[in-house]
């Protein structure tokens, strides 16, 4: 199992080379130098000026050199300036540990896809096994046609019809942000519940794509497993039906559930752009899209890494876990 | 019965699910509507009307007017176009370029499927909008004016040719091509070992009329499920971009970027909001029933036994 895991880790090496490659190369294909953004807005830029600046950005080198002076930095996790006015460093503004936690970008994504990861887990299974156990009842093909839906619905879509509900007529909910203004002011159990009243909408949204697809494959994968030979067994010798289910049945088809948790991530992960925008919510796809629509580069190239790293760690927990669940692989 | 062709076998078992038939003909219904654009529309998707600005849904404009006067659902009708024409440029690319690495990758093996492979891996490691967007906003629109001549750009109400659209047809193929390569590899692993690749190879056939001809072929019932399947999520990709205001660009309509409107106007015209979003969601869920249907059409073992 140790060499299975160290296998692993080695593996992970030329994939994350080929991701801060990737992120590079695209960056850098776009026409112009990505200083322009600088030097364009100033008419009254010298050219000196323009040099030292391409200088500071080491944008005077061969690419390739450029590169590799990126790729030694972000080794130590260091992404460099980021463009923005305050030219704070990029790391700092993803994860900033001088702020308190819901200010530090990476944390409010990670808290809210870990929210909805759960979420989806929790109702997606029990739906998955009761659909498959009720095959073709009204019960069945309800859950199915939702799943169907869940699909096809744009989740910006959700989002806006959420907010026209619940935000603008009902005014049961905040339609905007993380936290209400006077939310320092707050108790501490006041503060959960204006956060959680916050967090309901965008949670929602988020999960609703996943639980579609997971309650799809958790009933084709129950089903897959009722037909196996140990289950009629488990039949034929007389045990109940909920012991068939829950004891035999269950246990087994889960195992396939814990590899879609690893595949989940970088969906989850990139659905975020959407719906913190939409909510106004400051986390890491609201900071990528500004980054993305000021070409802020080194921040732009800083979050694709980074997200990339975290899909990759989604994946090998996901490979983990099954090794943890599943002794024939265990026993390898 | 036993001597009937393909096709009519699996046209019989499609038009048996009713719900096969329903997103046939929601994709039906949209191409009609996309084509005779001009003519279903009660007005031009362009029509400023400044004395009739954000009118709610009547008899004179049956989904209401936008913030500028536009008729929503003239803009909605000629909308579809850029839902379609998207939607199957980009994933013919996509299948185009998945079904050549994935026909290299399953045939020759070696080096070129570990890089390949290993290609695929970092594509898909990338948070997937977080790629098309960094590579949305770092291509320049601008470079189609280099590489297509004027007279393809044409004018008009609505230009296909339009930078902003050729720009997310070609992002949206460059970034969804992973899962057909996959498909297409396995394919190849499974078919190429079989007795008709060797009595094709006996007979003197090359490497290129055995892949085209004799595994490709074969394998095309998967990859046309999934290009299917592929469509639908390139038509929520779009909508999704353009309402962001990076896909297609207004005045140009499009589902996604009246959506924005809607956004913008939330708390006092609904009417924006609800429509296109309902448009998206019959065009996905038509395209997903459709593509359903002609898998467990074409899979006659899923027949046999039992469909799930």
């Amino acid at each position: 199992m140790l060499t299975y895991l160290v296998k692993r880790l080695l593996e992970m090496i030329p994939t994350l080379f080929g991701i801060t490659l990737l992120s590079f190369v695209i960056i850098h294909l776009a026409p112009g130098k990505p200083t322009d953004i600088f030097t364009e807005l100033n008419p009254k830029i010298t050219p000196e000026a323009r040099e030292r600046l391409e200088k500071l950005y080491n944008l005077d080198k061969p690419i390739i050199v450029q590169y590799g002076l990126w790729l030694g930095k972000i080794v130590k996790l260091d992404f460099g300036e980021s463009f923005s006015s305050d030219r704070r460093p990029v790391m700092q503004r993803i994860w900033d540990p001088k702020k308190p936690l819901l200010e530090r970008r990476l944390f409010v994504t990670f808290m809210i896809n870990l929210i909805s990861m759960v979420i989806i887990f929790l109702i997606a299974i029990p739906v998955g096994i009761s659909s498959a156990t009720r095959r073709n009842t009204l019960y069945d093909k309800i859950t199915t046609t939702t799943v169907f839906i869940g699909f096809a619905i744009p989740h910006f879509w959700l989002a806006l019809l959420l907010m026209l509900l619940f935000g603008v007529t009902l005014h049961w909910l905040p339609i905007s942000g993380l936290t209400s203004m006077n939310y320092a002011s707050l108790p501490f159990w006041g503060k959960i519940w204006d956060l959680a009243k916050h967090l309901v909408l965008p949670i929602f949204v988020s999960a609703f794509g996943g639980l579609a697809a997971d309650s799809r494959y958790m009933r084709s994968s129950m089903l897959e497993v009722i037909r196996q030979d140990y289950v009629t067994v488990a039949r034929a010798k007389g045990l109940p039906e909920r012991e068939v289910i829950y004891r035999h049945a269950f246990r087994n088809a889960l195992l396939p559930m814990i590899t879609l948790v690893g595949l989940s991530v970088p969906g989850l992960i990139g659905g975020s752009v959407i719906f913190e925008n939409i909510f106004g919510i400051p986390g890491m796809g609201q900071l990528f899209f500004q980054s993305v629509m000021t070409r802020d580069y080194p921040m732009v190239m800083g979050v694709l890494t980074i997200g990339a790293i975290l899909t990759l760690l989604g994946n090998l927990l996901a490979d983990i876990g099954y090794m943890l669940a599943d002794p024939r692989i265990r026993a390898r | 019965m036993a001597n009937d062709t393909p096709i009519k076998l699996f046209w019989r078992r499609f038009r048996k699910n009713r719900l096969s038939v329903a997103g046939g003909i929601i994709v039906l219904a949209l191409f009609l509507i996309a084509t005779f654009a001009p003519v279903i529309a009660p007005y031009s998707p362009n029509n400023i009307d400044r004395n009739h600005i954000l009118e709610p849904p009547g008899l004179k404009h049956l989904f209401g007017t936008d913030d500028l006067g536009r008729d929503v659902m003239s803009r909605m009708i000629w909308g579809s176009r850029i839902s379609l024409a998207v939607g199957f440029v980009a994933i013919g690319l996509a299948t185009i370029i998945g079904m050549m690495l994935g026909a290299i990758s399953g045939y020759y093996g070696g080096w070129a499927e570990r890089i390949i492979m290993r290609f695929i891996d970092i594509m898909l490691s990338i948070p997937t909008f977080f790629l098309i967007l960094a590579v949305i906003a770092f291509i320049d629109p601008d470079i189609w004016d280099f590489i297509l001549p004027s007279w393809l750009k044409g004018s008009g109400d609505v230009s296909f040719l339009d930078p902003s659209i050729l720009n997310i047809m070609i992002v949206i193929g460059l970034t969804s091509w992973m899962g057909v390569a996959r498909l297409v590899r396995a394919e190849f692993l499974s078919l190429k070992e079989r007795d008709f690749i060797f009595a094709a190879r006996a007979l003197g056939a090359g490497d290129l009329r055995i892949i085209f001809r004799h595994i490709m072929l074969n394998s095309m019932a998967p990859v046309l499920v999934s290009a299917v399947l592929g469509i639908a999520g390139a038509v929520l990709v779009e909508s999704s971009l353009s309402f962001l205001g990076i896909g297609v660009r207004p005045p140009t309509p499009s589902w996604g970027n009246i959506l924005t409107l809607g956004k913008d106007n939330i708390g006092v015209a609904w009417w924006l909001s609800v429509f296109p979003g309902l448009a998206i969601l019959i065009t996905v869920l038509g395209y997903n029933l459709l593509g359903e249907g002609i898998r467990d059409s074409i899979d006659p073992k899923l027949w046999q036994t039992e469909r799930r």
